[in-house]
Formats: C-alpha cells, structure tokens, sequence
C-alpha cells in the first residue's frame, strides 16, 4: 500500500486519542483508541465472558462460516453453471430465486431457530442464504458471459456436451465464480454477526462475545471486538484476491 | 472421391419480425480431395452459414454434404475448423490449447503432449509453449489456431476469413506459411475470404457467390504454378475477372433494390 492510504486513518486515531485524552468524548460512549487496544489485550487474555478467549470465539466464528459458506458454494456453483447451460432450466428456477433472493438472511432467523434450534445449524443455515445467491447469480453470469465461438470451437474438435460442460463453461465462468465467492464471504461474515446475536448454544462466537461485552458495560471490548471482526474479513478478502490472482493468471 | 455439396439451401425462421431469411439457395457443388478452394463473395451473403453447415454447427433446411460418397455425420472428426477471431480458449496455454481436441478425443497426457510439442515446433511457437493467448501477436494466435484444428488430422480443413483481422504484412506472410504446411500435408481446404487476391495467391479453385441468398455465379480454375507472383500478370488478370463478376453482381442487386423501392412507393 501506498503512503497516503495510511495517512488520514492515522490522523483520525490520533485525533480521536486527543480529543478522548482531553475529556471531549465521553469514555462509557466512545473509548479512546488506547482503551479500544487495552479491551483487546483483555479479550485475549481474560476473555469473554471471563474464560472465553478471543481466539476460540474466533474460531467458532470462522467454523459457522465455513459450514455456511462451504455448502452453499458447493450447491450454487454447479446449479449456476446448469443454469447458465440450459435457457430452460434458468427459466423453470428463476422465478423462485427471485422471490427468495430479495428476503434478508436475517429474516431467516426466527424460522431457522423453529427449523434448527439454537445452536451451529442456524447460524451455518444464515450464513448459507447470505453467500448463496451472489455466487449462484455470478456463477450464471459466467457461463452467459462465455463467447459462444469457445463453445462452437470445442465442438469442431469434437467435444461432447459433458466435455463442453468441463473444459469450457467451468473454466471460463471461474473469474465470476471467484467474484460470487468473495462477494459471498462478505455477506455471509457480515451476517454470521448478526447471527450470532441471537444467541448461540456453546458461548463461543465474535457476535455473542460483543453482546456480552454490551451486557456487562464495556464498550471498549465492544469495539475491539468490532474491530477484530473487520481485520478478519479484511484477511479474508486478501487471501481471497491472493488465491484468485494466482489461478486466474492468464487474464493478466 | 471428395466433398459433394448437394442442393444445399438453408432458410433461418424467426428474425427481428418473425420473417424467414433465405441464405442459401440450392448450392451444388464437388470438391476433389487434396484441393485448396476459397469461396467468395459480398459480405453477408453466407458464406459463413456454408461453412458452419460443412462443420456440422448448423443444419442445412434442404440437401446434404457427402464426403467420399457418405453423409457427413454431426461433430464427424473428418472436418475441422479454424474461426475468423482465433477463438482460442484463454485459460489455456498455447500447448493446452493445441492439446485440446487430443484431450477431448482421450488420449494420453505424454503421447498428446509430444504430438503437441511437433507442432509447436512445425507452427514456429517455440519459446511461447507456455504463454497464453493474450500474450501472443495475432500472427501467433492464428497459428496456435490453425495448429490445433491440424493436430486433429481432419481430412476437411475450413477456414472462415482466417486472416481477416491480421495487418497486410502478417497477412501475406500467414498465407504463405499456410501454403507451406498444406503442400506438406495434403488436406481439403475450404477458405472463405472477401479478399480477392489472397483467394486468387492461394487457392487451386475459386468459387464466387451470389448476394444472399447464395448460389454459385463461377466457379474458377486457378492453374498456375505456385510459388505465385501476388502482382504478377496472371495474378492480375484473374483479380479483374473476379472483381468484374462480384461488381455486376452487386449492381443487379442494386438495381433489384431500387424495384423494390418503387413498388413500396408506388400506391
């Protein structure tokens, strides 16, 4: 990263430490930066609650996700490319995409509680419906984005339709299909959060962690766990684009 | 023994307003085996939809193609292909792109790879085995092209304006490396061009079509020994017939145009 991407950032916080050290922002509204570090340094080593450290809060987080996002990745990429193959198939399940597509994930919350009581399922089943739609609709925008001459090309060398499905629909929609999966991780890390609100079975999860944190008064681990939630999805992303970059290295 | 086009039409349904498009009509035609023949014509006359019916990538409404007596058969490997815009597939390698249609026929990965690695020799690619598409010259992408529709064997070889998109220069030097490999080999060519004098430099035949729908107006014997003077005076000489039956053509349609004109006019 270039120099001035750090530089108003680091003017804000110092800003912020000043205005905090000086008494004009209230410390139970706003902690300073300083407090927001110290609460960090407590999340790690005091936890919470008292005994749930950060780091295993983080990884119950990351396996809710993961569940999620696993499956719905593994059921929208290859219902995206039959979709993209077939007009007829995209017509018989379009519709019913459209209407679920537009319901929040997180008006799901209540029935998935009724359907799989609290615990890691519904938060998995959240994150599922977050992630899915933007990979199933990039998936299909992939394979509709193929200019058909590769099609046409693959069927002068004789490729059967199986083989045209393999060697040319998957490869090509791959640059979409990574766009869907990083739009997708976004949603679903932004909605696992949320989730997680809701209460969790086994006590452990970033949101549950800063739901605590509120329940006890202690803004600062409210925003260092805040914060720990943007450095993971920002990781996320980055290792994401890391991956792309390389597997996607003949578009230059 | 050969290709033998028999009373080809085709008729696309359906256009913008529901009207037919006659593109075809009753194109007959024999192409000996071994000969290297271009089909021209004005543009949009369908010579394209020829070829893609040759390919198998379309239907013919009426008629069919025979090779050596038997129908062609769709997706036969008796035919290959090499398209106008290169239509290389990006995410692969020069050599995975050669190595394409062996891998989809099934073979090997060591055989096919050798197979390949002749042509990129043969096709003078050396050195850019492992770049992809978009880091070749278009001169290189018309190889790679050609290569990987060569390594299938085809008996037919079509070819749709294979050059249309390169400079003059690369151009030239294109149909000269083609000449080059097809003197080796031996295979039918069937080359679409609206390039007058690259059909009359390469080929053993001419055929020229109609505005569309396409029938056949002549068919020319271009018998001069290669290698060919482009400028020469033969050169010229079939240039100025050829340019002569597309100029008239092109005035009775205009002429069949502006009678159509009046009638829309006239109450």
């Amino acid at each position: 990263m270039k120099k001035e991407s750090y530089l108003l950032p680091l003017l804000l916080i110092l800003i912020w430490q000043g205005l905090s050290s000086l008494y004009w922002i209230p410390d139970y509204k706003l902690p300073s930066p300083i407090a927001i570090l110290l609460g960090l340094k407590d999340l790690l080593w005091i936890g919470m609650p008292p005994g749930n450290l950060l780091h295993k809060h983080v990884l119950y987080s990351l396996y809710r996700v993961g569940l999620g996002y696993g499956v719905a990745a593994l059921l929208a990429i290859p219902l995206g490319l039959l979709m993209g193959w077939s007009p007829r198939i995209r017509r018989m399940i379009n519709p019913l995409i459209e209407l679920v597509r537009p319901i929040p994930p997180l008006a799901w919350i209540p029935i998935a509680i009724v359907w799989f009581g609290i615990g890691i399922q519904s938060a998995a089943f959240i994150i599922f419906l977050g992630a899915f739609f933007p990979i199933l609709l990039n998936t299909i925008a992939g394979v509709l984005s193929i200019n058909p001459i590769l099609v046409e090309a693959a069927r002068t060398l004789h490729a059967t339709e199986k083989k045209i499905f393999l060697k040319v629909l998957l490869p090509g929609s791959i640059p979409s299909i990574f766009v869907g999966m990083r739009i997708g991780i976004g949603i679903g890390w932004m909605t696992l959060v949320a989730a997680e609100f809701t209460g969790v079975k086994e006590g452990y999860g970033v949101g549950y962690m800063i739901m605590t944190a509120r329940d006890i008064q202690r803004p600062d681990q409210i925003l260092a766990g805040m914060l720990v939630i943007g450095l993971i999805g920002l990781l996320i992303n980055a290792g994401l684009r890391t991956f792309e970059s390389r597997v996607l290295r003949w578009r230059g | 023994m050969g290709l033998e086009i028999l009373g080809l039409s085709k008729t696309f349904s359906g256009g913008s307003r529901g009207e037919s498009v006659h593109v075809l009509d009753q194109l007959q035609h024999r192409i000996d085996n071994g000969r290297f023949v271009s089909l021209i014509g004005p543009s949009g006359c369908g010579k394209t939809t020829l070829l893609r019916i040759i390919a198998g990538l379309e239907k013919a409404s009426v008629g069919k193609v025979l090779l050596d007596g038997k129908e062609m058969v769709r997706g036969s490997e008796d035919v290959g292909m090499v398209f106008q815009e290169y239509a290389l597939f990006p995410w692969r390698t020069t050599l995975q792109n050669i190595e394409m249609g062996l891998e989809i026929r099934g073979m090997d990965k060591v055989r096919r790879r050798s197979i390949a690695m002749e042509y990129i020799k043969t096709f003078d690619l050396n050195g850019f085995e492992h770049r992809y598409p978009r880091e070749l010259s278009g001169g290189m992408k018309q190889r790679v092209a050609i290569a990987r529709t060569l390594v299938m064997n085809p008996r037919v070889v079509l070819m749709d304006e294979p050059f249309g998109s390169l400079d003059s220069q690369t151009r030239n030097a294109m149909q000269e490396f083609l000449l080059k490999i097809w003197l080796k080999r031996g295979d039918t060519i069937i080359f679409v061009t609206h390039n007058v004098e690259e059909a009359v430099f390469l080929s053993d035949e001419i055929v020229v079509l109609s505005r569309r729908p396409a029938r056949m107006l002549e068919r020319i014997e271009v018998a001069f020994p290669r290698p060919r003077d482009r400028t020469g005076e033969v050169c010229n000489h079939i240039r100025r017939d050829i340019l002569k039956i597309l100029e008239e053509e092109m005035k009775r349609e205009e002429v069949r145009d502006e009678d159509h004109w009046n009638r829309l006019q006239s109450p």
